[in-house]
């Protein structure tokens, strides 16, 4: 073991944890009269969408005004690198991870803001270098990965992919194909539905104007990657036909999953995969606001509704009129959230496109004909080791949900991993009953 | 102007430019490994955004670190497993 981590005690009035957009909305409302603690995993603000400093056009098109959150708020108090592993819901505590200290944050409201990850699904050879998330392969380029003149291919579903396509284009990366699961006709009534919603079907047809000479095949998905060291080449499936393609990275992502994990640890309801929230994004538990996706996927904007609606309830009890305004036009974007659904719903295929020998769990390498034989994720996890490494399940038990319908059971502390030195700065002291902090005035 | 910042990987010198993550200087030594599997295989980065774990890497001494949420500083030492 080495050096000890010193333990840090922080009283805070309201605590954001997620500095994406709805996290930012949030505290923005929520400065106007309150002190806010706004925490973050990640080393800047602005959550996956508004990563580092590039903005797109895109990006922007939502950004503008929250982005002045950042900026202004002498009242907003910002920690980034910060890991929160697990909270309290009665002492209204937080455990965090830092990387020179263990804090122990005390909150009178929280805020969750924890975003959402990409879902993933196992096919031969996705265990490759090289082979990404959609959004992962954008977020890496964020990082300073170089891909000037590098063949992609972009596949899974959503909307996302003609966005990243769009961002890796810009880079100078060969963007090779866009493969989407969905039919053609899925994704053209999708548009349709985008009349309703003037802001996106511009970005849509922007998008789709740059990105003349890529080709967009709808009905088509990976289903082999093959390579020696890393990814050399990708097999479509297009219409029943193999397709194989020799490129240097493919972007897969079939979907957005909300991070609940940190929720459910605490004890809040809920509804479905999704975190449940009353009108003023209330979660059961009193002062525990829950907003952005992980009360549903519905993208920047619905974030930003739902974070600006949450941090005016945290000043005022009566809905103001601004407050009334967020309603009608968060329902607005919620009726986006279940088109967005109904088009990319994923095809059955997709759930068995993993062969015996084909890795699940990829933190214990267990193969997908060893998980087979069990009929249920405890069961799974009790004989394989599968969901029992560094990432706790969140790849494989997201992926064997969708193909199998298994539920995670209970979600218990740490929800991420910590160092034993950042848990032995809390000593016997995370077992005592630690007293709330006095109400703000 | 970009700043550069300098690095090894594996004992490699590798310049990047400041702002440049862990698992990309990793990606600019000319290498797409940033770990190697309890089964033996070549791992890299997946998800980008610190949630799977797959870029898990030594950082001056420091295992099991995460790449993609790390920001390269002057003189890291950065090894693959």
């Amino acid at each position: 073991m080495s050096a000890p981590v010193p333990l840090r005690r922080i009283d805070a009035d309201v605590v954001i944890v997620g500095a994406g957009p709805a996290g930012l909305a949030a505290a923005r409302a929520a400065s106007t009269s309150r002190s806010v603690l706004l925490l973050d995993d990640n080393s800047a603000a602005g959550g996956q969408i508004w990563r580092g400093a590039e903005t797109s056009f895109l990006e922007h098109a939502v950004a503008g005004e929250a982005r002045g959150a950042e900026i202004n708020a002498d009242r907003i108090q910002r920690m980034f690198g910060v890991r929160v592993f697990a909270g309290d819901a009665k002492a209204r505590t937080l455990f965090a991870e830092a990387t020179t200290e263990a804090l122990e944050i005390h909150y009178n409201d929280l805020v969750l803001a924890t975003g959402a990850r990409e879902l993933f699904l196992p096919f031969p050879g996705w265990t490759l270098p090289n082979v990404m998330g959609a959004g992962g392969l954008q977020a890496m380029v964020k990082g300073g990965l170089p891909v000037q003149g590098k063949r992609v291919i972009v596949a899974g579903s959503g909307p996302l992919l003609l966005a990243v396509a769009d961002f890796l284009h810009r880079k100078g990366a060969k963007v090779l194909a866009i493969a989407e699961q969905a039919s053609a006709r899925g994704v053209n009534s999708f548009a349709l539905t985008l009349l309703k919603h003037p802001s996106k079907l511009v970005q849509a047809a922007a998008l789709r104007t740059r990105l003349l000479g890529v080709p967009y095949w709808t009905g088509t998905w990976p289903v082999e990657c093959s390579g020696e060291q890393q990814l050399e080449r990708v097999t479509l499936l297009r219409d029943g036909r193999r397709v194989e393609i020799a490129c240097d990275y493919l972007a897969c992502g079939f979907g957005l999953v909300p991070n609940t994990e940190l929720a459910q640890q605490m004890g809040c309801v809920m509804r479905g995969e999704f975190v449940a929230a009353n009108q003023v994004q209330q979660t059961s538990l009193p002062h525990i606001f829950g907003v952005g996706e992980i009360t549903g996927i519905g993208g920047a904007q619905k974030s930003l509704e739902e974070g600006a609606i949450a941090g005016h309830a945290l000043v005022s009890n009566s809905a103001s009129a601004s407050a009334r305004s967020l309603l009608r036009s968060r329902a607005r974007w919620q009726s986006f959230e279940s088109a967005l659904n109904h088009t990319f719903a994923l095809r059955p295929e997709l759930k068995s496109l993993a062969e015996d020998n084909t890795i699940v769990c990829r933190c214990e390498d267990v193969t997908w004909g060893r998980i087979r034989e069990h009929s249920n994720w405890r069961e799974a996890k009790l004989h394989t080791r599968c969901g029992m490494g560094p990432c706790q399940g969140r790849i494989c038990g997201t992926a064997l949900g969708v193909m199998r319908g298994w539920q995670v059971e209970s979600m218990r502390e740490p929800v991420f991993p910590v160092r034993v030195e950042t848990l032995a700065a809390f000593g016997s002291r995370r077992d005592e009953t630690v007293a709330a902090p006095p109400a703000p005035h | 102007m970009k700043i550069i910042t300098h690095v090894t990987v594996n004992g490699k010198r590798v310049s990047v430019a400041a702002g440049t993550t862990v698992a990309a200087a990793v990606a600019v030594s000319g290498s797409a490994n940033m770990r190697t599997s309890v089964n033996g295989q070549p791992r890299g980065a997946l998800c980008g955004m610190g949630i799977c774990f797959e870029c898990r890497i030594t950082i001056n001494g420091n295992p099991n670190q995460r790449g993609c949420q790390t920001l390269c500083t002057d003189r890291m030492e950065i090894c693959t497993t």
